[in-house]
């Protein structure tokens, strides 16, 4: 079998990948392309780790996290559409308004 | 059963508290009801007051013929304060009865005469409303003097000795409003407040000598005073004796106090005769005679009194040979008599000082009372009343030109037009100089024959007083009743009526005839005071021919000086006093009183009120109150509330709130730069977060 350290490493590389899309493009789909990035990988780990240890509780969890990442970006997208419609841009630098 | 047993079976001792009861009585009625029973009602009861007393005093007498060592009545407890036990209790014996009967005989016959007197004197002053006032004060005055005789204590008789000196002083002032005739209502008063702070002069003194007698015998009850006598020291009795001599001085009139008495003669008549001649002045030679024991046990103090009296007597008597008011010759002349009843008692003959106080009274007030009458006389001659206005046609000029009454400038040849009164007026006379067999004679010639035997030097001021007191009074006498009339008010005298006439004749019957009554040899009276004073203090004087022969021979020589001077050639209106140019400045001395008020008045009063002034002024004012109250203690607490309020108040506390704000702004706009707005910031602090929080728990 492939070692879980592989599969570690590679879900964590993944993850940090994601992460720094996160804080460093600024359209704001393509931040969310980086959170279902994240997601998927930490679904990578938990899939890894239910294959190894033969338990099932990892993939089931791999459900769930699917369906809250899939409701979460319909709701993202829906109000990144209102934005656009708003303020004819995604930019998240230019949508710093909510400032102290 | 006989009267002589019934007198001795019974006896009217518990009945002498109506000797203070009856004269409040009558003065309450007066002051309640004086509007209601009119003049005649008032005098009446004032009156029939003074008289009852007197009968109250009779039946004490009586009842100490069957037991003439006296007994103490007490009425109520009055202080009891640890070892201080006053009681309100009257000592019965023969030396408070005599006073009692003085007091209260010649208060009778004087409120009587008064009645009379008055009436004439509130017309004269425009003044109806204070008749009652008047003879309320009398009554007061009797029951306050029978207070002061009858205490079996000290403070009882010094009770009684501020009530007389209350009275005194309200009496002296009585006409203290303006009055019609010009003599402003200022002087009176002003002569009450003399008399009361001179006599305060002396209740200090007085109150100083009982302080003593507390500290020293542990009572101030008579018998128990007087049992300790000799065994206290002797320090403390001369102290005590020394200090009662300034009492004496003040409210017997003696050097150097007796400054009260002549001015106190503003008062009505009836006032002079009855307070300052025959009673109140005499309460000072009750109070030595009274303390006889004590002052028998220091020799010292025995003959510091003798000296004063002795002094006192011939200086006063020579004051009264320059004076020409009437009541101020009488008024220096009662100092003089005074002064021999003081230097008596301080010579340890108490017995003839009560007797010369006993006929004093009788001519002494029977002189004053005559002079009122005189005084009388001349105004209604001066001014006619109602009555007397239809007699003499009105002379409108004379009436409005300044008049003074007393003055014996302007009188003259009255004896033509008030005989009754000129005759009393000799009885009293011959009394006083004492020309045997008038009562004065008596009396004086016991005060010099003991003088005799004990101290020369009063024995020759007395004589010589003596010979000055023979000499005034018959200056006097020729002065106002002989020659021609000096004035119109003199040429138009009229006689007194009846009601003042009567009590006059009364006192001459007992100025001939008192003397009698410790005539030598058989000396009733002497035996009389021994149930009090013991057989030492009260030893019968041995009668001196050489004594007596002396003072007669004097008296007579003055009589005839004053009549070579006074009656030969009678004074004319508007001439100066005979014995003005021989005497010069000597006699403007005398007529100026020795300038004694004016020394006292520099030396004293001045000071006094310099210091009052300066008190004031300088300490009150510019140092209290200017320095202390507005710069140091105002100021102070001003700038003290403006530390409060501006550093402290201001600075510190509001900077506490403030800077609390201050805070909490700081902190808050610093915070909010947080709040950039860009959510990349935000995602990245989530993340750090998020790491710093995990690799806490992965390395914990």
């Amino acid at each position: 079998m492939v070692p879980i350290s592989y599969f570690v490493a590679l879900a964590a590389i993944l993850f940090t990948i994601g992460a720094l899309g996160v804080l460093i493009r600024r359209n704001a789909i393509v931040i969310f392309m980086s959170i279902e990035l994240m997601l998927n990988a930490a679904n990578l780990l938990f899939v890894a780790f239910a294959s190894t240890y033969a338990s099932l509780n990892g993939q089931i969890f791999v459900f769930f996290i699917i369906a809250v990442a899939a409701a979460e970006v319909a709701v993202g997208l829906a109000l990144i559409v209102a934005i656009f419609r708003s303020r004819h841009t995604i930019d998240i630098d230019e949508l710093s308004e909510l400032k102290g | 059963m006989l009267l002589s047993e019934a007198i001795s079976s019974t006896d009217f001792f518990h009945l002498v508290p109506w000797i203070v009861f009856l004269p409040v009585i009558g003065l309450l009625i007066n002051t309640f009801l004086g509007k209601r029973i009119g003049e005649k009602g008032v005098g009446i009861v004032a009156s029939l007051a003074a008289a009852l007393t007197f009968v109250i005093s009779v039946l004490q007498f009586v009842s100490l013929q069957a037991h003439p060592e006296g007994t103490t009545v007490q009425l109520a407890e009055w202080i009891h304060i640890g070892a201080l036990n006053i009681p309100w209790a009257f000592r019965v014996d023969t030396l408070s009865t005599t006073m009692m009967l003085v007091v209260s005989g010649v208060g009778t016959l004087i409120t009587i005469y008064a009645t009379g007197y008055m009436y004439f004197d509130v017309r004269y002053k425009d003044d109806l409303k204070s008749y009652g006032r008047f003879f309320v004060f009398m009554n007061l005055f009797i029951a306050t003097m029978m207070t002061l005789v009858s205490g079996d204590n000290y403070l009882m008789l010094f009770v009684g000795w501020e009530g007389v000196g209350l009275c005194s002083y309200l009496l002296i002032g009585f006409w203290f409003t303006k009055s019609p005739d010009g003599t402003s209502g200022v002087g009176n008063s002003e002569a009450g407040k003399k008399a009361f702070i001179a006599n305060r002069v002396g209740d200090f003194g007085f109150l100083i000598a009982m302080l003593l007698t507390f500290w020293a015998f542990g009572s101030l009850q008579f018998d128990a005073v007087f049992a300790q006598a000799e065994t206290v020291s002797k320090g403390f009795v001369l102290a005590i004796t020394l200090f009662m001599l300034l009492g004496v001085a003040g409210k017997s009139a003696q050097i150097p106090l007796y400054v009260w008495l002549p001015d106190a003669m503003a008062g009505p008549t009836p006032v002079s005769a009855l307070i300052h001649a025959a009673t109140m002045v005499t309460a000072g030679v009750y109070l030595v005679s009274r303390s006889a024991p004590l002052y028998t046990a220091v020799p010292e103090a025995q003959t510091a009194v003798a000296l004063v009296g002795g002094v006192t007597a011939l200086f006063a008597a020579t004051i009264a040979v320059g004076q020409y008011d009437i009541k101020k010759v009488l008024a220096y002349s009662t100092v003089s008599q005074l002064g021999f009843m003081v230097a008596a008692v301080g010579m340890g003959a108490f017995v003839a000082g009560m007797f010369h106080l006993v006929t004093h009274a009788f001519f002494k007030a029977l002189l004053f009372l005559s002079a009122g009458s005189i005084i009388i006389a001349v105004e209604r001659g001066h001014h006619p009343l109602g009555d007397d206005a239809h007699e003499a046609h009105h002379d409108e000029h004379h009436e409005d030109e300044p008049f003074d009454p007393n003055d014996m400038r302007n009188m003259g040849g009255l004896r033509k037009k008030i005989p009754v009164t000129f005759w009393v007026y000799v009885a009293g006379m011959l009394a006083l100089a004492g020309i045997p067999p008038f009562a004065g004679f008596f009396s004086k010639d016991e005060i010099l024959a003991d003088a005799s035997h004990a101290n020369m030097l009063v024995y020759v001021l007395l004589t010589a007083a003596a010979f000055l007191t023979a000499f005034y009074m018959g200056r006097q006498i020729w002065m106002v009743f002989f020659g021609k009339p000096r004035s119109h008010a003199a040429e138009k005298a009229v006689e007194s009526p009846l009601v003042m006439t009567v009590p006059l004749m009364v006192l001459a019957t007992l100025s001939v005839v008192g003397g009698f009554m410790n005539f030598p040899t058989l000396h009733q009276f002497t035996h009389w005071l021994e149930h009090t004073l013991g057989h030492e203090l009260a030893h019968a004087t041995e009668f001196s021919p050489l004594v007596a022969v002396v003072s007669t021979l004097l008296a007579l020589v003055a009589l005839g000086v004053s009549w070579l001077i006074y009656g030969r050639k009678p004074l004319e209106s508007g001439q100066a006093d005979p014995l003005k140019r021989p005497l010069g400045p000597l006699f403007t001395a005398l007529e100026n009183k020795w300038y004694v008020d004016e020394i006292y008045e520099f030396l004293i009063l001045k000071r006094y009120r310099q210091l009052a002034a300066f008190l004031a002024d300088v300490v009150d004012w510019r140092f209290w109150h200017d320095w202390f109250h507005d710069s140091v203690l105002a100021r102070g607490f001003r700038s003290l509330t403006h530390f409060l309020a501006n550093p402290v108040d201001l600075g510190v506390i509001d900077g506490i709130a403030n800077g609390l704000a201050k805070v909490t702004k700081g902190l808050a706009s610093t915070l909010s730069l947080l709040q950039t707005g860009f959510v990349r910031n935000y995602a990245l602090s989530v993340l750090m977060g998020v790491v710093l929080i995990l690799g806490f728990l992965i390395f914990r």
